[in-house]
């Protein structure tokens, strides 16, 4: 509430994002990512996981190959979002709201055996 | 010719040596069989006027002193050991996951132990499917691995289904058993694993490993019809939809390492003998029971992370589940007729075919045209395999530029030679040399990766407007053995 009464556009929230599974060569290889994101966006909603996954696409994959990460806007089948060590279907998928310090992990699942 | 001597003489005596063994292994089987019958209880049948005394306990005297270490433990007890014995567990994959798992179940003295798999034993399987002996590389995975098993311990009873997993099959297959273990290694049968095992109403103890990493769960846990809530998740919960096939990768592409898959066969086979010893009372009768099945998760290893394992929390069963919630549409027999189509389901990956007959050369035709004395100068060599590939052989003079760093950069729109510096790093100053007309070959270790480089190549524009010629080698390496080189290593 303070935050916006002041007018404070400058804040910001850091989160980590990892990647395993193999996605982490999407990413120039760096399994571990800290992501500092606005805590409010122009509209003055936060963001969310939707939010997050547009800006890795635009700002810190590397790889041509957005279908093995993205698909019609969302994480591709095979991948799975992990919120806090939690499904990220626990915790309202792609409108989940980020929290200052959460760990976003995204995993691709294996097959070999 | 004395060389040739030496070899065959060592051969007799590996022979005679093995026979030897192989005499000895007979006579302790026959020793032990005669020890298996005496102390087994006798069957009221054999009642020969007299009864002898009757054996009063409820496992064999060996039994005790085989699997008293685990006995001991609270967590089994005779109980457990009982409900181990009386145990029929089915795995699906005799391969790197398989085996290990197989080989602590089979110790722990499960009763039944079936196997499933249509492979064949290779070499290049030895490094981690511990079941198997170079002697058997050819023989049925399956039946290799019954093979140690046997030795390990003769008391389970072992069941070899020398076949892969089919949809026809499966139910009935599955139906002879109480437990499934997935320890196959692709999407198509994984699905097959879990949907089969909701609808028989099994559990499902499932694993998979590439490269450094693994994931475990444990699904339909506890086992429920279709549309009881209060059954585990199933693999369709946690993936409705299969990834695309493309972005599949399997251990003959990706690499494995031994301990690796062997982690999580052994935890598969350790989160088995969990569920098949919990007490869990069949229906929850009062609202305050506390035995429920553990909250489903899933267990990812990565062995150069730190830490190296991590649980995650799953959900529960998906209300909309094809084939465990109310509204499933998967039956037994839509599996059995084929008209749920798994194949189709999770697609197969498209082979390239990229480039023109005239991108192309055999491995042959190149080394006719560049015999190995020609001046190499005046054609060069891309070799598009990773690193580690690349360091396992190469061509002398060849340019290692793995296909990730080139699909790992953005590729630019059409570049003009105004502002030819923007080429991406990874490209050589012998590439980007604006005046070379040198012939530029791609090879990789299939001929598939090499098709990718080639069109990227001719999108940075290093082709000259076509002027300069850029192709692959076709087949890769592989077709290079074959052809040209048959000392070449094959990996």
């Amino acid at each position: 509430m303070s935050d916006s009464a002041n007018g404070g556009a400058a804040a910001t929230i850091s989160i980590t994002v990892e990647f395993t599974g193999g996605l982490e060569i999407l990413f120039s290889n760096e399994r571990k990512h800290t992501i500092t994101l606005p805590a409010r966006l122009e509209d003055t909603s936060q963001p969310t996981i939707s939010y997050l996954l547009k800006h890795l696409v635009d700002n810190v994959m590397k790889d041509d190959r957005q279908e093995l990460f993205i698909m019609e806007d969302n994480v591709r089948p095979g991948i799975l979002v992990l919120i806090n060590d939690a499904d990220w279907e626990l915790e309202g998928e792609e409108n989940y709201e980020l929290q200052q310090g959460d760990n976003i992990v995204f995993v691709s699942t294996l097959h070999g055996g | 010719m004395a060389g040739v001597e030496e070899t065959c003489a060592s051969l007799r005596a590996q022979i005679s040596a093995t026979e030897a063994h192989l005499a000895g292994l007979k006579r302790d089987l026959a020793n032990a069989e005669k020890v298996a019958q005496s102390t087994r209880p006798t069957n009221d049948e054999q009642d020969e006027g007299h009864k002898k005394t009757e054996y009063r306990w409820p496992l064999l005297q060996e039994e005790y002193r085989r699997y008293g270490r685990q006995m001991i433990v609270s967590q089994i007890g005779l109980e457990g050991q009982l409900k181990l014995r009386s145990a029929r567990v089915l795995l699906v994959g005799a391969g790197g996951l398989g085996c290990p798992a197989a080989q602590y179940l089979a110790g722990a003295g499960i009763g039944t132990i079936g196997m499933i798999d249509g492979d064949t034993v290779e070499s290049s399987n030895l490094h981690r499917q511990v079941l198997h002996r170079t002697k058997n590389v050819g023989k049925f995975k399956v039946d290799s691995a019954i093979e140690s098993l046997r030795e390990l311990n003769p008391h389970p009873t072992y069941i070899p289904h020398r076949t892969h997993l089919n949809p026809e099959e499966a139910p009935a297959i599955f139906n002879q058993y109480d437990y499934i273990l997935d320890c196959t290694d692709n999407p198509a049968t994984r699905y097959l694993i879990s949907d089969t095992a909701v609808l028989t109403g099994k559990t499902l103890v499932s694993a998979s490993a590439l490269r450094t990493e693994g994931q475990l769960m444990v699904l339909n846990n506890p086992p429920r019809p279709p549309g009881d809530p209060e059954g585990g998740p199933c693999y369709r919960c946690v993936f409705p939809k299969p990834p695309p096939a493309d972005s599949v990768t399997s251990c003959a592409d990706g690499g494995i390492l031994g301990p690796v898959v062997g982690t999580m066969g052994v935890l598969q086979a350790l989160e088995t003998i969990k569920v098949i010893t919990t007490f869990r009372p069949a229906v929850s009768q009062s609202a305050g029971s506390t035995s429920k099945a553990e909250s489903p998760s899933l267990l990812i290893f990565s062995a150069y992370s730190n830490p190296q394992f991590r649980s995650i929390r799953l959900r529960a069963r998906r209300a909309n589940c094809a084939v465990c919630s109310s509204s499933a549409t998967v039956s037994l027999d839509s599996i059995m007729s084929g008209s749920t189509d798994y194949v189709f389901f999770c697609g197969s990956a498209t082979v390239p075919s990229l480039l023109g007959p005239n991108e192309r050369i055999s491995p042959e035709k190149y080394r006719q045209r560049y015999p190995v004395s020609t001046n190499v100068d005046k054609s060069i060599m891309i070799d598009v395999r990773d690193k580690a590939q690349f360091g396992i052989c190469n061509l002398e003079n060849s340019i290692n530029i793995p296909i990730t760093n080139i699909l790992a950069s953005r590729s630019k729109p059409a570049i003009s030679d105004a502002n030819r510096t923007e080429l991406p790093t990874w490209v050589p100053t012998e590439l980007a040399s604006s005046e070379s007309m040198d012939p530029i070959y791609v090879v990789c270790r299939l001929g598939n990766d090499s098709q990718i480089a080639v069109q990227k190549l001719k999108e940075l524009g290093l082709d000259h407007d076509g002027k300069r010629y850029i192709g692959d080698i076709q087949g890769g390496f592989r077709a290079w053995r074959e052809q040209v080189d048959p000392e070449w290593p094959e990996y």
